[in-house]
């Protein structure tokens, strides 16, 4: 099917702007003003042919669209391969929506070497958008990588005082996971003698080798997530990393661990993931549960909103080993929910540091006074974190739950108390923050929001309400390939207890 | 016997050699003392360039069959094509790189490229031999021009003191091997190498206990060419001391080199014997990737970090030859080629580490050297990436089929211990990075006129960072020589 390869253009047209500015020479301050606007264009055109390729976006089948195939390495049968199906389809929107507003973020506060924070957060979204929509393992494991470039410079360059240390941390971590996964891939191919993920959907691989490769997927994902115990990278990685660094990690490149499960574990090693499930569980209730209280005794507010990632996380995994379609779909939609919230959240917490330079929970209250407007974005976004009904927050969590109730009814139980300690430290923040009598000092002159801080901020809150009354059009998208991915497992898993029992 | 023999395969070698004696002469004739000194020098440096150029070719000429001759002890096949290349290509851009650094230190002798030309030849018969006699003749003939060129600069005790190291050490080294080579001629009464594969082959693997010991002398000379442990003692000494753009060409062309005939005589003569060498290649690959992984962290000198950096290399590069093959050898083939590039990259880039018109060597003098030289600050940071094999960059790739080889073979633990220390290693790869681009400027380093350097960084740096758009004639090209070798 020769079809126009709007997935790759979609993929490499940021990168065609970051080569733009790259060629940008003279005076400093023009070069500064270009770069930023070529990269809020360019952005912005993503995001155009991203909503392009959403409209024309078929919505009942299960199979991948838009599917544009090179050969590239013929030698060894690895090929270039883009497509999309209802669970990418999303994140690749949730990508080319919150770039532009991460460069509009930086827009006054970043004023050191604009042009290289220019072309590294452009390089970024293509590497964001290629991981989405690989259809390659080889080409999947390029793109998830190579991510890790672009971020390590940004949490270096621009980062706080701390940033070399959590610079460091995040790659090296990071990069520790995804290495034993590449080994699991190459093992793959020798098995299956593809790399093509449809191929290796549809391949059955022997229990004995799921197990190992389950467990090196798992390496690296949980890393990724980030999972109790190894999310102690991703504190330090955002309260460094400048704020718009922070949105981006929260919000995308968090979700590269629940893609993976969604993209990976689950389909191709059925049996492996059934078999782990209890371990996915049992971690996932500690992240929600201990995290959350992590998260009420923080000072540094980046800190806490870091914490609060790692309890939402704790939801996505639980979800999506459920096997249910409410479980899966409410994992991903609270990896949606949370990718715009947190975001906001971050966004929110840049907009006070820009003007006081500290992150500590102590150097504020009473903000409702001088910042009205400001007040009222915090709490529709901090409410949208609690999970109130009517919000983004909500459908994820209650359909996470619905799920896990279905599986098993102490994880439901457990998982719930999250949603308790949620409300508490949020609360507990918004309070310390906004309410209170405005005593220091050097609140005394604070501003309210300007225009462009208000104009990030709409798009994100239209969305989080939007998604919370009506989620049909996002939960539609995904169904489909939903429930097919769940039929799949359920047809592998039959086959192989079917198996089994002849064997005895 | 007394036809003569066939010399079309061994054309280019002789080529090469006629015009390093020529060169060699027009040089003495000339010398006259003064500025017409450096006048020469530069002539016969151009003229070396366009030699190793021609040699390239005429060599890939060949590329045919296998095509023995001169008794058998010569061979040119795919395999000595594909490296013969990449040798030539890395002694070429070594002379280019040397090119404004020789004058700029008093060095513009014309001895340098002449002795750089018969170190290529003498590599060049080493991978071409096939005999352990001719091995012996090609890998004096390159050591010995290197003893030299190691201490080129010769006011300077550091790169005398280099030179003396290296011939001592490679002397016990050359020893080792011709000790090992004699004990297999004595236990099998043949050097060649046909005749040796054929005696193992009928044997079915078995063999005497002076046989094994022979190979293990050989493979502990080898091991030292290459730089992997634990005969990788001389290579942090040699390269901090020898001039920097001698370091260059001491980390790419003679170790490509010494792994080709590395794999021809493991692959070819001994590779009946798989089974009782593999072990030992194993245990070096190990040993090298840990060391070349650990030791490079608390390195300051950034030539010393890049001798830790190629002894981790090589350790990747012998998993490769571990697993023995077809794959494994081309995954080999590929990583050189890769290795190549971005070696001289990287050297490039330190070659433009001057202030105040001296060279300086500590990684501490690229701090915040992104504000200064944006363009060489990504151009370094690239190449770092590619070293610690991050993808997109054509490290990854070099890697990428090494481990697939790897696992292949079903070589689980070697392949989950050269992932892991690649981790370690991304730690000091990341540091250059961190210094170029997180540290403040303290003081800049000089502003750079040398054309010659940034048309090879360039060049070097593209090919890293693009090698991922069209990596298809490097893929086959090294499948055909791998598969050339196995064709026997």
């Amino acid at each position: 099917m020769a079809q126009f390869p709007i997935l790759t253009i979609l993929t490499f047209l940021p990168l065609v702007g970051a080569v733009f500015i790259l060629i940008i020479f003279g005076d400093e301050d023009v070069v500064k003003r270009n770069a930023r606007y070529v990269a809020l264009w360019t952005s912005l055109a993503n995001f155009a042919l991203s909503l392009f390729v959403w409209f024309h976006f078929d919505t009942t089948t299960a199979d991948f669209q838009f599917v544009h195939t090179l050969t590239w390495m013929p030698d060894f049968n690895i090929g270039y391969k883009m497509g999309i199906d209802g669970i990418s389809m999303l994140f690749v929107m949730l990508t080319t929506l919150l770039t532009p507003i991460c460069i509009l973020a930086s827009w006054e506060n970043i004023d050191d070497r604009v042009k290289e924070y220019m072309i590294s957060f452009l390089v970024l979204e293509t590497f964001m958008i290629g991981m989405f929509c690989a259809l390659d393992l080889v080409v999947f494991y390029i793109f998830f990588e190579a991510v890790l470039i672009p971020m390590f410079l940004i949490i270096g360059i621009w980062g706080g005082p701390r940033r070399v240390y959590a610079s460091f941390k995040f790659f090296l971590y990071t990069l520790a996971g995804s290495v034993l996964m590449l080994l699991a891939i190459m093992a793959m191919y020798f098995d299956a003698g593809t790399t093509d993920i449809q191929g290796l959907m549809v391949h059955r691989f022997p229990a004995e080798l799921q197990t190992w490769l389950w467990l090196a997927f798992f390496a690296s994902f949980a890393v990724k997530i980030p999972m109790w115990p190894v999310h102690t990278w991703l504190p330090d990685a955002h309260v460094e990393a400048p704020t718009a660094g922070s949105v981006i990690l929260a919000a995308v490149l968090l979700k590269f661990g629940g893609y993976g499960l969604l993209r990976f574990s689950l389909p191709m090693f059925p049996e492996a993931s059934v078999m782990f499930t209890p371990l996915i569980y049992t971690l996932s209730i500690i992240a929600v549960i201990y995290t959350s209280l992590v998260a009420l005794a923080q000072e540094d507010m980046k800190k806490l909103i870091a914490y609060s990632s790692v309890a939402h996380m704790g939801f996505v995994t639980i979800g999506a080993f459920t096997l249910t379609v409410q479980g899966i779909e409410g994992a991903i939609f609270v990896m949606l929910a949370h990718g715009v919230i947190s975001a906001a959240l971050f966004l929110i917490v840049g907009v006070v540091y820009d003007r006081i330079h500290s992150r500590e929970i102590a150097a504020y209250g009473g903000l409702v006074h001088r910042m009205p407007g400001y007040s009222l974005i915090f709490m529709i976004f901090m409410l949208g974190s609690v999970g109130l009904p009517g919000t983004a927050g909500f459908v994820g969590e209650f359909l996470v739950l619905v799920g896990a109730f279905k599986a098993n009814t102490w994880v439901a139980a457990l998982a719930a108390t999250g949603l308790i300690l949620g409300a508490a430290y949020m609360l507990y923040l918004y309070r310390r923050v906004i309410f209170g009598s405005l005593t220091k000092d050097s609140l005394a002159a604070i501003k309210d929001m300007s225009l462009r801080e208000v104009a990030i901020f709409a798009p994100l809150i239209v969305l989080v309400i939007l998604m919370g009354v009506y989620p049909a059009p996002f939960l539609d998208i995904m169904h489909v390939s939903v429930a097919n991915m769940i039929t799949n497992i359920e047809f592998a898993l039959n086959a192989s207890a079917a198996i089994s029992v002849a064997g005895n | 016997m007394a036809e003569i023999p066939n010399i079309i395969p061994a054309l280019p070698e002789m080529f090469l050699a006629s015009v390093a004696m020529a060169l060699l002469m027009l040089g003495v004739f000339h010398k006259t003392g003064g500025i017409n000194d450096i006048k020469a020098s530069r002539l016969i440096s151009l003229l070396s360039i366009v030699a190793l150029l021609l040699a390239v070719l005429l060599v890939s000429t060949l590329s045919g069959g296998r095509l023995p001759t001169f008794a058998n002890m010569f061979v040119s096949d795919t395999f000595a094509v594909y490296c013969k290349i990449l040798v030539l290509t890395g002694s070429a851009l070594a002379i280019i790189i040397s090119y404004g650094f020789l004058e700029r230190h008093d060095m513009a002798r014309f001895e340098y490229s002449i002795l750089i030309l018969f170190a290529t030849l003498g590599m060049m018969m080493m991978i071409s031999a096939n005999d352990l006699i001719s091995l012996y003749v090609g890998l004096e003939l390159q050591s010995l021009s290197l003893y030299v060129i190691a201490s080129f600069q010769r006011d300077d005790t550091r790169s005398t003191e280099a030179g003396l190291k290296y011939f001592v050490l490679g002397a016990v080294a050359s020893g080792m091997l011709l000790y090992g080579s004699s004990l297999v001629y004595g236990f099998t009464g043949t050097t060649n190498f046909d005749q040796l594969a054929n005696l193992f082959d009928a044997h079915h693997g078995e063999t005497s206990i002076g046989v094994i010991f022979g190979i293990v002398f050989i493979l502990a000379g080898l091991a030292f060419k290459v730089s992997a442990v634990p005969f990788h003692m001389w290579t942090p000494d040699v390269y901090e001391g020898a001039p920097t753009p001698v370091t260059a060409f001491f980390s790419v062309a003679p170790k490509i080199a010494a792994m080709a005939l590395f794999i021809r005589v493991m692959v070819g003569p001994f590779g009946g014997l798989v089974g009782e060498w593999q072990q030992i290649v194993i245990f070096i690959s190990m040993a090298s990737m840990a060391l070349g992984a650990f030791a490079a962290i608390n390195q300051t000198n950034i030539k010393r970090l890049m001798a830790y950096s190629s002894i981790g290399h090589a350790g990747y590069a012998l998993i490769g030859l571990a697993v023995g093959t077809e794959a494994g050898i081309q995954s080999v083939l590929i990583y050189l080629s890769i290795y190549l590039m971005m070696n001289i990259g990287v050297f490039t880039c330190i070659l433009y580490m001057r202030r105040d018109g001296h060279m300086v060597e500590n990684i501490k003098d690229l701090a915040g050297m992104n504000r200064t030289h944006p363009m060489l600050a990504l151009a370094l940071t690239i190449l770092m990436f590619s070293m610690a094999g991050i993808p997109p960059f054509a490290g990854f790739f070099g890697k990428f089929y090494i481990f697939v080889s790897a696992i292949e073979a079903h070589l689980y633990t070697l392949a989950i211990f050269g992932v892991l220390s690649s981790v370690v290693a991304a730690f000091y790869y990341l540091r250059i990075v961190q210094l170029v681009y997180f540290e403040d400027l303290e003081e800049a380093l000089d502003k750079s006129a040398a054309p010659e350097l940034a048309i090879v960084l360039t060049g070097t740096g593209l090919f890293v960072a693009f090698f991922f758009v069209y990596p298809t004639p490097i893929l086959s090209a090294a499948a055909a020589a791998a598969a050339s070798l196995f064709a026997g």
